[in-house]
């Protein structure tokens, strides 16, 4: 996947050691980097099934390490760290990742004799889209609403787990962590020198310089 | 023992975090379990914070009671919002409705300074005729509180918290200047002030509860725009930074880390304690008066916990109404694209308004509502790309690309009151053994009728302003109130306007559940105004020998 590099240059975590981080927020930063990239909760079959139906929700580029989403909600699943609240008609998280994980795989063999991970990824896609739209097959989804369980778990749990990791704020310009230190310049266009630089085509080079400059 | 102020209660061995100092200690006092207090107020936020200051300040013996941790900002939060939702009410609460409330954190906090500890700091006052919208207005339900009084109780909770806002006000009666100068504006709140100059309406700072200049140990707000996952440099004047530090100064004690699972009533039927979880055990502590301010879902669930053989319906619900009347705001927005770089993160995230619907009633619906600067933080922003626009994969990305040029309004709209939204007990149990709360919600026509009215006067505003790739963000809601509402009579309301229950006369109910309608702006100032008021009352009937205790 080739696409235009908005931020060149941009590392929010070289302002690791600035005055835009505190302890505390070196201290979360740190584990949040330090995920363990393997299961702890799901079983094999089901983390295969959690990693293809990221890289479709959140296809990342080929061209840096990716964010280990599915890392991130085995973590969420092990730790039961729960959203405070929850639809009457799905059952608790633990058991509603795992129900739904389950269909997904279920409904790939049912219609495409194969498992979900290595189905092509138009057909995940598609059976993503049929969960979305509830038009899942009922049989397999064993009383869960399918439309739920995406709305609720796969797109709320891992988008936001891509966009609580430094690098997708790399490429969305995000300041990132900001205390003590704060901003200074607040008007429209104006920029605080810790800030990113937004490279138009054609000034990428002169941008990335200045954004490697960025602390 | 562990420091974590999640797993070890720190407000022990008579003392307290010092908030503004890491590691730092101040002196606490406490009191005997068996011995009875004269108040246990239960919840430590918009409401119970003031009213646990005001009541020591009075030199009564109080204890504040709080399920979350006690945290020192300075120590303790990390500029993130992921970690940050150690700032919310995470246990679980079942929802369900035509249009099923998102809890978390959308609406409720658990800690020492409750919700005020992650909130946006906005500090309206209602607007005069709301608290008689039956008589004046043609809908909902008159307050016993009369807005005169109110108005008086809004000074002192705007000099309390050290409000900073505009020179003058736009809207309603004749105020006083702010305390503090206004915030500085951002590039996204100036984008507001021109959409509502372009339609002829006016527009205004937004009255912030965090400081422009220095307060005590307090340092002017630094604009790094996290507000809403904790203020990390205690600009932000929370309950926490504010009324605790001052209701220990006047010999208050804060049991934080502490459940409060259920109200006991003695042989005559009066409150005489609460039963408390905390290190791992359940306590009794014994009370003359006992007073509840866990806010909209916390309070009716634990007064319906409470029942007993006499009160089989729960606590204070001679009525029935305990748990009903549940309102939550109208939060709709709209969301475009600006050519220039707004960077719409930086400042509190809401730096201007317009509550120009709020004071013009040629409408066909009930109500008001404002509209306010938006400043998302990226997971935040993202949730709402995600869960209204329905946008994933490849798209997804693209769009979240263009964060640094994004704008948005969005409303906060009075929705009205409504018996069959209600708090209830489910089966499920929480860690503590007690039932957890299902909140049942849906919209009525009037309640749609004022979110299309406000979304078509948002996209409008940003369509003058040159905004592209326009959305609408159809679904969110926010804040809560009703559950325990005031009223003149027994049968109609669950306390009267001094919030005094009806059935129980030494237990209180003194939060947002009070509310018989919501208005159409954030509701905390109000909270907190009438907390002060009913502390004053509570003073004069005491003194009057109406309180018996
Ligand atoms: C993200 C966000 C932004 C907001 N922004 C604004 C804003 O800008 N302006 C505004 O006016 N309002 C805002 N609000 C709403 C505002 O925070 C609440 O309306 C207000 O804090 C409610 O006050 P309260 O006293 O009723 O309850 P809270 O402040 O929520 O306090 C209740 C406390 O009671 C404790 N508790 C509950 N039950 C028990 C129990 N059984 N035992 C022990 N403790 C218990 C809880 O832990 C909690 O700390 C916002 C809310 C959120 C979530
Ligand atoms: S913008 Fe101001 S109030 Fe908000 S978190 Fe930062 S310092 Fe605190």
């Amino acid at each position: 996947m080739t696409e235009r590099n908005r931020y060149p240059g941009y590392d929010v975590l070289a302002k690791r050691h600035s005055l835009s981080w505190n302890d505390a927020t070196r201290k979360v930063m740190d584990a949040r980097l330090g995920v363990p990239r393997e299961p702890r909760f799901l079983r094999q079959m089901e983390w295969d099934t959690l990693v293809a139906i990221c890289e479709r929700i959140i296809p990342q580029p080929q061209n840096r390490p990716p964010i280990p989403l599915a890392a991130y909600i085995d973590q969420k699943l092990q730790n039961d760290a729960r959203n405070g609240f929850r639809n009457a008609a799905l059952p608790p998280q633990r058991e509603a990742w795992k129900k739904g994980l389950a269909a997904f795989e279920a409904e790939a063999c049912l219609r495409y004799e194969h498992s979900f991970h290595n189905l092509k990824e138009r057909q995940q896609d598609e059976l993503l889209h049929r969960a979305e739209t509830g038009q899942s097959d009922a049989s397999v989804w064993s009383g869960m609403d399918a439309s739920l369980f995406f709305s609720e778990h796969v797109m709320s749990d891992i988008i936001a787990a891509y966009y609580a990791h430094p690098t997708s704020w790399n490429e969305i310009g995000f300041g990132g962590p900001a205390g003590p230190r704060g901003y200074v310049r607040m008007q429209n266009g104006r920029r605080d020198p810790w800030e990113p630089v937004e490279a138009g085509p054609g000034d990428e080079t002169r941008v990335r310089r200045e954004n490697q400059r960025v602390r | 023992m562990s420091d974590d102020p999640l797993i070890t209660p720190r407000a022990v061995h008579g003392r307290a975090p010092d908030v503004f100092h890491p590691g730092g200690w101040v002196p606490m006092k406490e009191y005997p379990l068996r011995e009875p207090v004269d108040f246990v107020v239960i919840g430590t936020g918009a409401g119970g914070g003031p009213l646990i200051a005001r009541l020591a300040e009075y030199g009564y013996s109080v204890i504040g009671f709080d399920a979350g941790p006690y945290f020192r900002p300075l120590e303790d939060f990390a500029s993130d919002e992921a970690s940050q939702s150690q700032l919310f009410w995470t246990d679980e609460r079942l929802v369900d409705g035509a249009n099923p409330l998102k809890m978390g954190a959308n609406n409720s906090g658990r800690a020492v300074g409750g919700s005020t500890v992650h909130y946006a700091m906005v500090s309206l006052r209602f607007r005069p005729e709301w608290f008689r919208s039956r008589t004046l207005l043609g809908y909902g339900t008159d307050w016993p509180l009369d807005w005169r009084e109110m108005w008086r109780y809004y000074v002192q909770a705007e000099r309390d918290l050290s409000i900073a806002g505009p020179v003058s006000y736009p809207w309603g009666p004749k105020r006083p200047r702010y305390p503090y100068r206004a915030h500085e504006i951002n590039g996204a709140a100036e984008v507001l002030a021109r959409g509502a100059e372009a339609m002829g309406y006016k527009w205004a700072e937004t009255p912030l509860a965090t400081v422009s200049a220095p307060r005590g140990d307090s340092p002017s707000c630094v604009y790094r725009g996290f507000c809403r996952v904790g203020c990390s440099t205690n600009a932000k004047q929370s309950q926490l930074v504010t009324y605790i530090p001052r209701a220990l100064a006047a010999g208050a004690e804060i049991r934080d880390l502490a459940m409060v699972g259920r109200i006991e009533v003695d042989a005559a039927g009066r409150a005489c304690g609460v039963h408390y979880h905390r290190n791992g055990a359940w306590h009794f502590q014994a009370a003359r008066n006992v007073i509840v301010a866990g806010y909209a879902i916390e309070t009716p669930r634990l007064l319906l916990n409470s029942a007993t053989d006499r009160f089989r319906d729960g606590l204070a619900n001679s009525s029935g109404l305990v748990g009903r009347y549940l309102m939550t705001q109208s939060n709709q927005a709209v969301y475009g694209v600006m050519d220039e770089m707004v960077r719409w993160n930086k400042g509190p995230p809401s730096l201007t308004i317009t509550e120009h619907w709020n004071y013009d009633d040629r409408k066909d619906f009930h109500g008001g509502y404002c509209w306010m600067a938006q400043g998302p933080l990226p997971v935040e922003w993202s949730a709402a790309m995600s869960g209204s626009r329905k946008l994933w994969g490849a798209r997804l990305r693209e769009k979240m690309a263009d964060y640094n040029h994004q704008v948005g309004l969005k409303m906060v709209g009075e929705m009205l009151p409504h018996p069959d939204n209600r708090v209830s007990l489910a089966n499920e149990k929480d860690r503590y053994g007690l039932p957890v709360a299902r909140v049942t919600y849906s919209w009525h026509d009037n309640d749609k009728a004022m979110i299309q009215h406000a979304l078509g006067e948002m996209q409008r505003s940003l369509e003058l302003v040159g905004a592209k790739d326009i959305w609408r963000q159809e679904n969110d809601t926010n804040h809560l109130a009703g559950t325990a509402r005031m009223g003149n009579d027994r049968k109609s309301s669950v306390v009267n306007a001094d919030c005094r229950s009806w059935d129980i006369p030494n237990l209180w109910i003194c939060d947002g559940s009070v509310f018989p309608t919501t208005g159409g702006v954030n509701p905390s100032l109000t909270i907190t105004a009438i907390a002060l008021r009913t502390a004053d009352r509570i003073q004069m009937l005491q003194q009057t020998g109406q309180l018996n205790f």
